[in-house]
Order: C-alpha cells, then structure tokens, then sequence
C-alpha cells in the first residue's frame, strides 16, 4: 500500500448530458497528497478542479481510477466501513458561506451535526465541549453558538463552515475555493487561521483556488489543472520559478501586481488551447526533477525546457 | 483636461429594520475627461452606492441627505452642465442613463436577458435611444462586437446569453454599454465573477478601448492588482467615506491612511518568497446602523491615536492630488510610520522599476 495520505490514480469523471455528448470534466488526473501538507490545485473554471474534489469525498461517483485514502481504496463501491472511514476522516469546506449552512439551525448544531451522526460523544457535555473548543480556535463567541447563520457576517460564516469540517479532526480537508466570497481583509485573515490550525492538528489540504497569489501562500505542492488534464505539477518553487507548461506561464501572467508601473506596462500571455496546437491527450508526464512533472509529448518537452 | 463629473459632499442613507444606515458620509469626488478613477474599498464601504448615486439608481428606502453631482458634457462643441441629482428618475432614464453615463455590472449573467438574443439586446438601446434604423443599429452592433473582440460577431448576433462563456458575456454587456457613445463609463467589478486570465483580456480591452474613444471610466473594485493596471486617480472608502485619495502613484508609493497601509499589506506579494504570514486588518467592517464615535476604523487601527476614538478627523490635503483623512496627518500628532514590511516593499518596487516575474 502507498505511504501517501492521499494518492489519486488516473481518476476520471465523466458526465453523460445525452446520449450523443459526455462532458469529460476530470480526464485522467494523478497526485498525491502527504499527510500535513497542502497541495493546491488551481485552474480557470470548467477546468474540473472542484470536479475532483467532489469526486474524492464521493460527492459524485468516478467514472474509472482509483482513490486510495490512509490505505482504503474508497473510489469504487463503498461499505459501511469504508463509508464511515471517509466520512469522519475527511471532509469539505464550501465556496459560498451564504449558502452552505442550514439557515434553519443553531450554529451550536451545525457545528456538531457530523459529531451527532457519527456518536462521536459520550455525553452532551462532551459534545458541548468540543464545539465551545474548535469555536475558540476559530476566534467565534461560546454565546454564538446559539444564534442562526444569519446573524453573522460572511467572514464568520466562513470561520463557521470550517469549524464544522474541523470538528471532526480530519486527516484531509478538501476546501473548495474557501476565500473566492470574501473581501480582501477577510481573506488574508481566514487563510491565516487555515494555515495556524494545520499546524495545531497536522491536517492535510487540498485547497483549491483560482487566486494564484493566495495559493502561492498557503501550499507546499502545487498542481496546474486545465480542460481536466494536470497540466503541471511541483512544488510551490517550481511553479513560480520555473514554469514550464504555456498554460501555466499564461495564469502566472495573469495575477496583477500591485506596482502600478511595473502593471501599467504589461500585458497579459495569451494561451488558447485551440491555437497552440497542443493536445493533452497526446502527452505524457515528463519528469524536471522527483517533485517538477509537466504533461507534454517528447518534442513539446524538448521545445519547452530549451533556454 | 477638462472636469467632466463633480461629486461633492455627497450623503446618502437606507432605511432599514435597524434603524437608518448612512452609507455614503460626504464624499468629494472629480472625474476628468479621458481619466480612469478607481474607487477601493470592502463590501459596505459604500462604494456602489456612490456610483448608483450617479447613475440614477435609488431604490425605494433610500434618501440623498445632501449633495451635489455636477456632470459637464460637450454638446455641439459647447460645454454644458446638469446637476444630476435635480434630475427626476424619468429624465436620467431618457438623457443621461446609456448616451451619457453607462454602467457594467458585477455580473454578466444577471445584466444581460436570458430570453432575448443578445444582437437584439445590442441593438435595443441604440434605436431607442439615438433613433436608428434597424439596419443602421445592426450595423453599429456588428461594429461593437468586433470591438469587444468577439469572433464571427455575424453568428454570434442571434445567440442567446446561455451560449455564450462568462467572459464572452461580460464583453457583450460592455458592448452594450458602449453602444450609445457615452462619456464615462462605470464598471462595478466588472472581472469579480470571472477568471484571472479572463480578467486579464477583460480589464485590457477597456483599456484599449478607452485609448480609442477617450471616454472616462470609474472602476470599483476590491483588488488592488486591478487598480495598480487600470488606474490613473484613486479614492480609497471606509464606512462611506473616503479616507485617503490620491494618484496612483500616491496611493502605492506614498500611503498615509493606515486603513491603506492595511490594504496594501494584505496583499500576497508574488515576486518574493513568501512570509510566513499574511498581513491581516484586525477584526471586521463596522456596523452601519450604530457607528462608533469617532473615527470608524479606530478600533481596527493599531496606529489609533486617543483622538480617534473622540472626533472622526477631517481630510488634509497632502499634495494637490493627494488627501487623507486620519489624525496622524494633524501637526499635533506623533510621528508615526508605516509597517516595516510595507516600507521595504515598496522601497523594492520604487527601486526595481519594471521587473516583472
């Protein structure tokens, strides 16, 4: 068995829209994710990024691949057993805070809803505990445990959605676009406590964003997807210091800089798959170094990594 | 260059179930001809509602305290001026509203009629507006879609909004917007909803387009890269005023607000490793129905000073493009700096000058 945490295995996640026409949302994805670290996964939308995310918690059913998650392959039929594993072991953070909360129950119960589902407690004591304590940690009032969604802001509805995924004190934790729906200052203030409390549990995240300049901060690995294909994968470094894919050199040219001079000057790389002639059904994974992999066929390889 | 759009002392509050929220507290504002304003802050900051101010769009619990919005338009060569605000909601619809001032919108989904082609859309205000024929609105349009950089604009006429990509539709609504020749054109966040490369092209065809016309744009945004490429003036808002306004160069290079000290720091730098952690603004937006005494980012402030807590301060003019309102500008106040962090990043950028990654 592998030693990853997470190791995805050429996944692929079609949808049927008649019977003449499959979208191929996910085509053939593999990577890995080490327990405690964070590995983002970035790309514009339609390019099956939260696809795959839903895909590994099972949201939807893959089509072919295999997920293996702390050893349990949990891509094809579930059990009971398997199906409790995944459920306690990793969970999900939301886009959108306004809507990802019952707006009809306390945030007390929101909050404790998998702890109640999987009898996680002994007593309501300790269930009362154990939301007061992740509450804490996420800078929220004990008192506001009795009040609805409503009644906070976005930020704190934020906090509240991964309060709830962090109860539970999973191994993974797969945040979907967590800070897309706030404002700037919350931003930076909810990836912060993201970040002190990976280190305080050891979780790992798949945290996928299309804000590079936030990804960039916050994961150790980085995977460019695109048209669901991984077009390129490495570390952080890797991927802003040596970009080899176009694709990915185009969304690096993309993220403005906050130097008017320097931002009044450029221009944007353009990259249309149609008109680069590059097919990502064609290539394979080229090795830069053990952690750097680009899709790419031979020549294209050779062409891209000539200085 | 000529002034075509004076906003000063502009008020503007809600009715709400909470009581009244003022969310637009005596803003100043000039646009100049063939200028690009950015207007920054965070969501309640009253930078829509500012804007919608100038466009005519009031909704029902909504009152204009005080103020004046001066528009200056050029009509057979004279200059001419209204007072927008005397204007009732029919005469902004028929002379002001699409030939004059034009709006973008957020979101290109919900601008545009799902059930209407959108050579149709295009073409619609155009004959309203400026009386054209059929053929000659059709024309202009296929005209306009070529401008915005749509393909095959002879086909894409008769498709309706579903058909078409997030960015594809973002350009049909500028389009739209260009199509009665207006003077200023007003873009609230007009790349949120969309991609970072899409926001790219996006953000460079109003560009390209503004060189072309020489109209006058006002952005409002949250993103400070979006600002640093588009902008010539800045006005940064907090709790509906505007704390601190200036140059680009002013707003980047030589910030005095601390509330754009916070902004600044907040943004993940990309062309140097990054920190450890990110800079925040401690704590949340202030509550609009009840605003403390004083100044309302105070309690956010780390460089509060004990007046800031007693009086909201006035704006001090720094240079002749560049005010501020915070009481480390009074003569009486202690020298106070900005973030170590933030100095030496902008002493990199000032010193660096055009490197880019």
């Amino acid at each position: 068995m592998s030693e990853h945490l997470l190791e995805v295995r050429d996944l692929k996640q079609y949808f049927r829209v008649s019977k003449k026409y499959t979208v191929k949302a996910v085509d053939g994805v593999s990577f890995h994710i080490d327990a405690g670290e964070t590995y983002g996964l970035v790309g514009e939308s339609g390019s099956g990024k939260s696809t795959i995310g839903r895909s590994i918690i099972r949201l939807y059913t893959p089509t072919s691949g295999t997920v293996t998650f702390e050893g349990v392959e949990i891509s094809g039929a579930l059990g009971a057993k398997e199906t409790k594993h995944l459920r306690t072991r990793m969970q999900m953070i939301f886009q959108d805070p306004m809507a990802c909360l019952n707006p009809r129950k306390k945030v007390g119960d929101i909050i404790a809803q998998g702890l109640d589902i999987h009898h996680l407690y002994r007593d309501r004591e300790e269930r009362q505990e154990k939301v007061y304590r992740i509450m804490e940690k996420m800078g929220l009032d004990r008192e506001h445990a009795g009040r609805y969604p409503h009644q906070f802001s976005g930020g704190q509805r934020q906090r509240i959605g991964i309060a709830r995924a962090l109860v539970m004190e999973p191994k993974l934790v797969i945040a979907d676009e967590p800070i897309s729906a706030l404002d700037v200052s919350i931003q930076a203030q909810v990836v912060n406590l993201m970040k002190d409390l990976q280190g305080e549990l050891g979780a790992a995240y798949l945290f996928i964003a299309h804000d590079l300049s936030m990804v960039k901060y916050i994961s150790d690995r980085i995977g460019v997807l695109h048209l669901g294909h991984l077009v390129e994968t490495g570390t952080t470094r890797d991927i802003f210091e040596r970009p080899i894919h176009p694709y990915t050199k185009s969304l690096l040219s993309a993220i403005p800089h906050a130097d008017p001079r320097v931002e009044k000057q450029r221009v944007a790389i353009g990259y249309d798959y149609k008109t680069s002639g590059i097919d990502y059904t064609l290539g394979t994974y080229h090795s830069l170094s053990e952690t750097h992999t680009v899709l790419c066929t031979d020549e294209e390889f050779a062409k891209w990594t000539r200085v | 260059m000529e002034k075509t759009l004076t906003i000063r002392d502009l008020s503007v509050s809600f009715q709400a179930t909470g009581g009244t929220v003022r969310a637009v507290r005596g803003v100043d504002l000039d646009l100049y001809q063939g200028e690009t304003l950015a207007i920054v802050g965070e969501s309640g900051s009253g930078k829509s509602v500012t804007v919608k101010a100038i466009m005519g769009i009031v909704s029902s619990n909504q009152t204009i305290d005080s103020g004046s919005i001066c528009y200056r338009f050029q009509q057979d060569g004279e200059w001419t001026e209204t007072e927008l605000l005397n204007l009732s909601r029919n005469e902004m619809r028929q002379k002001i509203n699409g030939t004059h001032i034009a709006m973008v919108f957020q979101d290109p989904m919900t601008s545009l009629d799902p059930t209407m082609s959108i050579g149709m859309q295009l073409m619609e205000g155009m004959m309203h507006h400026l009386h054209y024929s059929k053929a000659q609105a059709r024309e202009r349009a296929l005209e306009l879609l070529n401008m915005v950089g749509i393909t095959d604009a002879e086909k894409r006429m008769k498709n309706y909004p579903h058909q078409l990509s997030g960015g594809m539709r973002q350009r049909v609504v500028i389009a739209i917007a260009l199509s009665c020749r207006p003077d200023i054109l007003i873009c609230d966040e007009p790349t949120t909803a969309l991609d970072v490369t899409i926001q790219a092209k996006i953000l460079e065809l109003i560009q390209e387009i503004q060189k072309k016309t020489g109209i006058s744009v006002i952005y409002i945004t949250h993103d400070l890269g979006v600002v640093a490429k588009v902008a010539d003036y800045v006005a940064v808002m907090y709790a509906g005023r505007i704390v601190e306004k200036g140059t680009v160069e002013d707003i980047f290079y030589d910030p005095r607000h601390p509330y754009t000290w916070g902004l600044l720091s907040s943004m993940p730098d990309i062309s140097t490793d990054a920190p450890d952690r990110l800079y925040t603004i401690p704590g949340s937006p202030p509550n609009m129905v009840d605003l403390p005494a004083g100044d309302p980012f105070a309690p956010r402030n780390p460089f509060a000073l004990e007046a800031d807590f007693k009086a909201e301060p006035p704006t001090f003019q720094i240079s002749p493009t560049h005010y501020a309102a915070t009481w480390l500008l009074d003569d009486r106040a202690p020298q106070v700096e900005m973030p170590e962090s933030l100095r030496s990043r902008i002493q990199a950028m000032t010193e660096g000058g055009g490197v880019c990654v």
